[in-house]
């Protein structure tokens, strides 16, 4: 009846993961009674859950980021104490424990912390930035966000019921494969990835194609802001390199569930053509990361300069190059393989390449700094922090990319320390930059400065001491994934590297009082301008937060940095205070398709994890019942009628116009 | 176990390309790394002496530079990876003194095998070398993949089942060492850590011939009994039956390791690992 689900499932014996799991399903059931009680249901229901505004689940992105920011952090907290106590010892977390804290925190930290901020940020700002008033395939987008949502779910149902991965974040075979895992750890991973994989590629799907082909009257390629291009190449780049995945695990899941023999040690299976295929998506993937954090700092850098991106044809021809080149390099993830010189040096030096486009990203930011004016509010802060530290990651970057030194160097804490130092430095360091910068644009009021900066000192600070003791272990010959150790000259530093991570906490603990001390002031933090920043692209000039609609009217845009030349344009001509001829507006409708399909999706999961068939057809069926009941309706739009546009967009209006008409002035 | 204390050729030819290159990359990092923190504060908006110039946005030498600059850079680190990734191949000879020592290693779980098949023993979680000699590495995997790694004698590999990799080293100076396994590779990864006995030339052969008395024998079945899931705190040594036991690992005749020995059905299955903890 229930598979392979009985009692023994539950870590009865296991204090940490059940008390943790008790504690969160508390806070769940907590919130879910508040919203009952206080009869927010239907809002919720209505303007969040069933909502296709790109808005409302860019936000819904990025909320699921920050949720799976804390678990992830947990795990990494978990870790540093772990490998600061087990000096001749065994610690204080056992093997099998330790084992899924580290996968666990890999798989969550990428596919659930990062893919959903960058994908929820550019979900939130893109059609603004282009002056749309949605994205392509908005249903789809709610499905997209779901189905991560239920990739996320099955991962934290794994701490209860059953147990997660014990084979690293990219599940080795043959280690994750049924003789040596036979546990259900490896299928929460593939199915939650599987799931989540798919929300995944509609999204790159749908984001592509807004790029291509919804962009406001005179929107032509190269007059996008770089968040604009940046978020094409990602997509791209999701579109080419997600199949890739789900190609693999399926072939993974076919190995264990069905025994095929694509990875086995047995009949012919070949892990190295995993190795292969799980980094041809995995290279691709750090890109799909930290082009959009690029895109992020673009926007902030020229910004708070108060100048016009430096280069930025140069920046858009880095941009695409880095897209390309980064499917050409997968091989550096194992130089360590024995593949012989030749093909080492040229994957080597084509890692290297992509070095080119990134240091010239580094120095058109730093250009546009030059003779810029420049206003170190919390976004710049975080952007000045990533050059500073993104340098340091690409130098220890491209020295693994020379394979004699990676010799030396794979696997170790040092490459530990070189990933983290991109990834933080890079996608979270631009994560949270471009949550404060369009922050306000997102919810009407600005955050506050002074916890902003709080958390910029202290997660930046707390970072060094964090993984630079790990590069220093790295030279000491220690490796990654080391639930214990006997070695002396290792353990300083593991405790320093605690220490940091200490600091990281108060860092992310600053980062949630802003945002309460905000929530709390937002009446003195208001933004009733829609322009907080003094911005240069569309996304600004439209209200805090902007109507569903986003524009009563599609701009018309007549250069690079649209916004900017409407307000300088404004200046010169003294601006017509007439009244707009309002229109009628469509609109999509909302629509439960998404969190239906991922409700099925969520069981058909957890059924295949646990092998109870029954379950599974059921939530397959009802899956694609959801789907069939959408493709058949038959009113998908509804019409918001000129008065009601009018009665919005005037609230501000005259806010916003005085603006763009005093800009000069200042 | 220091990368930048070598105590061979490999190593400390590998160290020297990392130092290298790591300056190579500093002339570079560092003036650009002072550079943005000068530009931030100099032209801050607060700053009255620095120029406010929004119309510098576009400059065909700023441009010209700025792409030559890391295009050269890695043009340098190109030629270095490019040269070194020939010289340092992993199964390039690295020729010493006396007659090569064929050794091959097979990582367990969770132990080291390192067969001698020419002197006909074998030890588990010890590598005993001499000094000078060149080193002849064949790995494979009696199940899962790790690494096998001695720091401080450099250029690190892969075992695989089924596969056999090759690596060459050589250690030159007499003392202890140590290695480990830097891919995860279950529970008991941690303690896939051995010593590595760096031994002067003409101590060997008295090594070898103690080491062939010991009473253990090496064959099929011991090998399958060693080959199960633990962890070996001794230091056990054997006598090799038959030299060939690499190769039926290798081929596998002898087929791959089993895994945890399933306490139930259920999800939750405990690690079959004898002394896990």
């Amino acid at each position: 009846m229930l598979g392979k689900l009985d009692w023994s499932a539950i870590p009865f014996d296991q204090p940490i993961p059940l008390v943790a799991g008790a504690m969160v399903l508390v806070a769940i059931l907590g919130v879910l009674a508040w919203v009952v009680v206080k009869g927010h249901l239907p809002y919720l229901w209505h303007e969040w859950i069933t909502s296709v505004d790109h808005k409302r689940i860019g936000v819904m992105y990025i909320l699921l980021a920050s949720v799976m920011l804390l678990r992830g952090g947990s795990d990494a907290i978990m870790m540093r104490i772990q490998q600061a106590v087990a000096y001749q010892s065994q610690g204080y977390l056992p093997p099998e424990h330790y084992n899924q804290i580290f996968s666990a925190h890999g798989t969550i930290m990428i596919f659930f912390v990062a893919m959903p901020f960058v994908i929820g940020l550019m979900n939130l700002v893109v059609p603004l930035q282009l002056g749309v008033r949605d994205v392509a395939f908005p249903t789809l987008n709610s499905v997209g966000f779901w189905l991560t949502a239920t990739g996320a779910l099955l991962v934290n149902i794994s701490l209860v019921v059953g147990e997660f991965a014990r084979t690293g974040w990219l599940a080795f075979p043959p280690l994750s494969e049924l003789s040596y895992s036979p546990g259900v750890g490896v299928d929460y991973y593939a199915w939650s990835l599987q799931i989540s994989g798919v929300g995944t590629l509609v999204a790159g799907i749908n984001l592509v194609t807004t790029v291509l082909k919804l962009r406001t009257k005179g929107m032509n390629y190269l007059r996008m802001p770089m968040f604009c291009w940046t978020t094409l190449a990602s997509n791209l780049l999701i579109v080419a390199a997600f199949p890739i995945l789900t190609a693999t695990l399926a072939m993974l899941l076919l190995d264990r569930y069905l025994g095929f023999h694509f990875f086995t040690n047995e009949a012919g299976g070949n892990v190295m053509m995993f190795m292969n295929l799980i980094w041809a998506w995995g290279h691709p993937e750090v890109y799909i990361l930290v082009l959009p954090a690029f895109g992020i700092f673009s926007e902030v850098v020229s910004t708070f300069s108060g100048k016009a991106l430096f280069g930025y044809r140069s920046m858009v021809l880095a941009t695409m190059a880095i897209c390309v080149i980064s499917f050409m390099v997968w091989l550096h993830h194992f130089f360590t393989m024995g593949a012989g010189p030749d093909v080492n040096a040229i994957f080597g030096i084509a890692s290297m390449i992509i070095a080119v486009p990134t240091g010239v990203k580094i120095y058109n930011w730093l250009f546009t700094m030059y003779g810029g004016r420049i206003r170190l509010a919390t976004p710049m802060l975080w952007a000045v922090g990533f050059m500073v530290t993104f340098i340091i990651g690409g130098l220890t970057g491209v020295l693994v990319a020379v394979p004699p030194a990676d010799f030396m160097l794979h696997n170790s804490m040092f490459l530990v320390a070189h990933f983290h130092n991109v990834i933080i430095g890079g996608v979270l360091f631009g994560a949270f930059a471009g949550f404060e910068y369009w922050f306000p644009k997102a919810f009407g009021f600005r955050l506050d400065e002074r916890w902003g900066k709080a958390a910029f000192w202290f997660t930046f600070t707390g970072f060094y001491v964090t993984f630079m003791p790990l590069y220093i272990a790295g030279m000491l010959g220690m490796t990654r994934r080391m639930q214990h150790y006997d070695v002396a000259a290792w353990r300083p530093w593991m405790i320093i590297a605690a220490v940091g991570m200490a600091v990281l906490t108060i860092g992310v603990i600053c980062q949630i009082m802003q945002l309460v001390v905000s929530i709390r002031n937002r009446e003195a933090l208001r933004d009733r301008t829609g322009d907080p920043w003094d911005g240069r692209s569309l996304e600004w000039a439209t209200s805090s937060p902007p109507p569903v609609f986003n524009f009563a009217f599609n701009p018309d845009v007549r250069g690079e940095d649209a916004y900017w030349e409407m307000k300088a344009h404004a200046r010169q001509q003294s601006f017509a205070h007439e009244e707009p001829e309002y229109q009628d507006i469509e609109m999509p409708r909302n629509s439960p398709t998404g969190f239906v399909c991922a409700f099925f999706a969520t069981i058909m999961g957890f059924a295949l994890i646990w092998h109870i068939w029954w379950m599974v057809i059921l939530g397959g069926i009802g899956a694609f019942a959801t789907f069939v009941v959408f493709a058949w309706r038959d009113h998908d739009e509804y019409v918001i009628p000129a008065e009601e546009v009018a009665r919005i967009d005037r609230v501000n209006l005259e806010e916003r116009r005085s603006l763009v008409s005093m800009a000069g002035a200042v | 176990m220091n990368l930048l204390d070598p105590q061979g050729p490999v190593a400390a030819a590998n160290s020297t390309i990392l130092v290298d290159s790591v300056f190579i990359m500093l002339v570079i990092v560092v003036p650009t790394i002072f550079a943005i923190l000068a530009f931030a504060f100099w032209f801050r908006a607060s700053n009255p002496k620095a120029r406010y110039r929004p119309e510098f946005v576009y400059s065909g030498r700023v441009e010209m530079v700025v792409w030559a600059i890391p295009a050269l850079t890695v043009i340098l680190l190109g030629g270095v990876a490019w040269i070194g990734s020939h010289q340092l191949d992993p199964a390039a000879p690295v020729p010493g003194t006396g007659s090569p020592v064929r050794i091959q290693a097979v990582s367990l779980d969770w132990k080291w095998l390192f067969i001698y098949p020419d002197q006909r023993i074998a030890t588990v979680n010890t590598l005993t070398v001499p000094a000078g000699a060149e080193l002849n590495f064949q790995l494979t995997s009696s199940s899962v993949m790790n690494t096998f790694f001695i720091p401080q004698l450099g250029s690190m590999i892969y075992t695989m089942n089924g596969m056999v990799t090759k690596l060459n080293l050589r250690a030159d100076n007499e003392g202890k060492l140590q290695g480990l396994s830097a891919h995860f590779s279950g529970d008991g990864f941690p303690d896939m850590m051995f010593d590595v006995n760096v031994i002067s030339p003409l101590a060997f052969p008295d090594w070898v011939a103690s080491t062939a008395k010991t009473d253990a024998v090496l064959n099929a079945d011991s090998y399958k009994k060693l080959m199960q899931q633990g962890i070996e705190r001794g230091r056990p040594t054997y006598r090799l039956e038959d030299p060939r036991l690499f190769d039926l690992i290798a081929t596998q005749h002898i087929p791959p390791g089993p895994g945890p020995e399933l306490a139930s059905e259920a999800g939750r299955s405990h690690s079959g690992g004898h002394d896990a903890r």
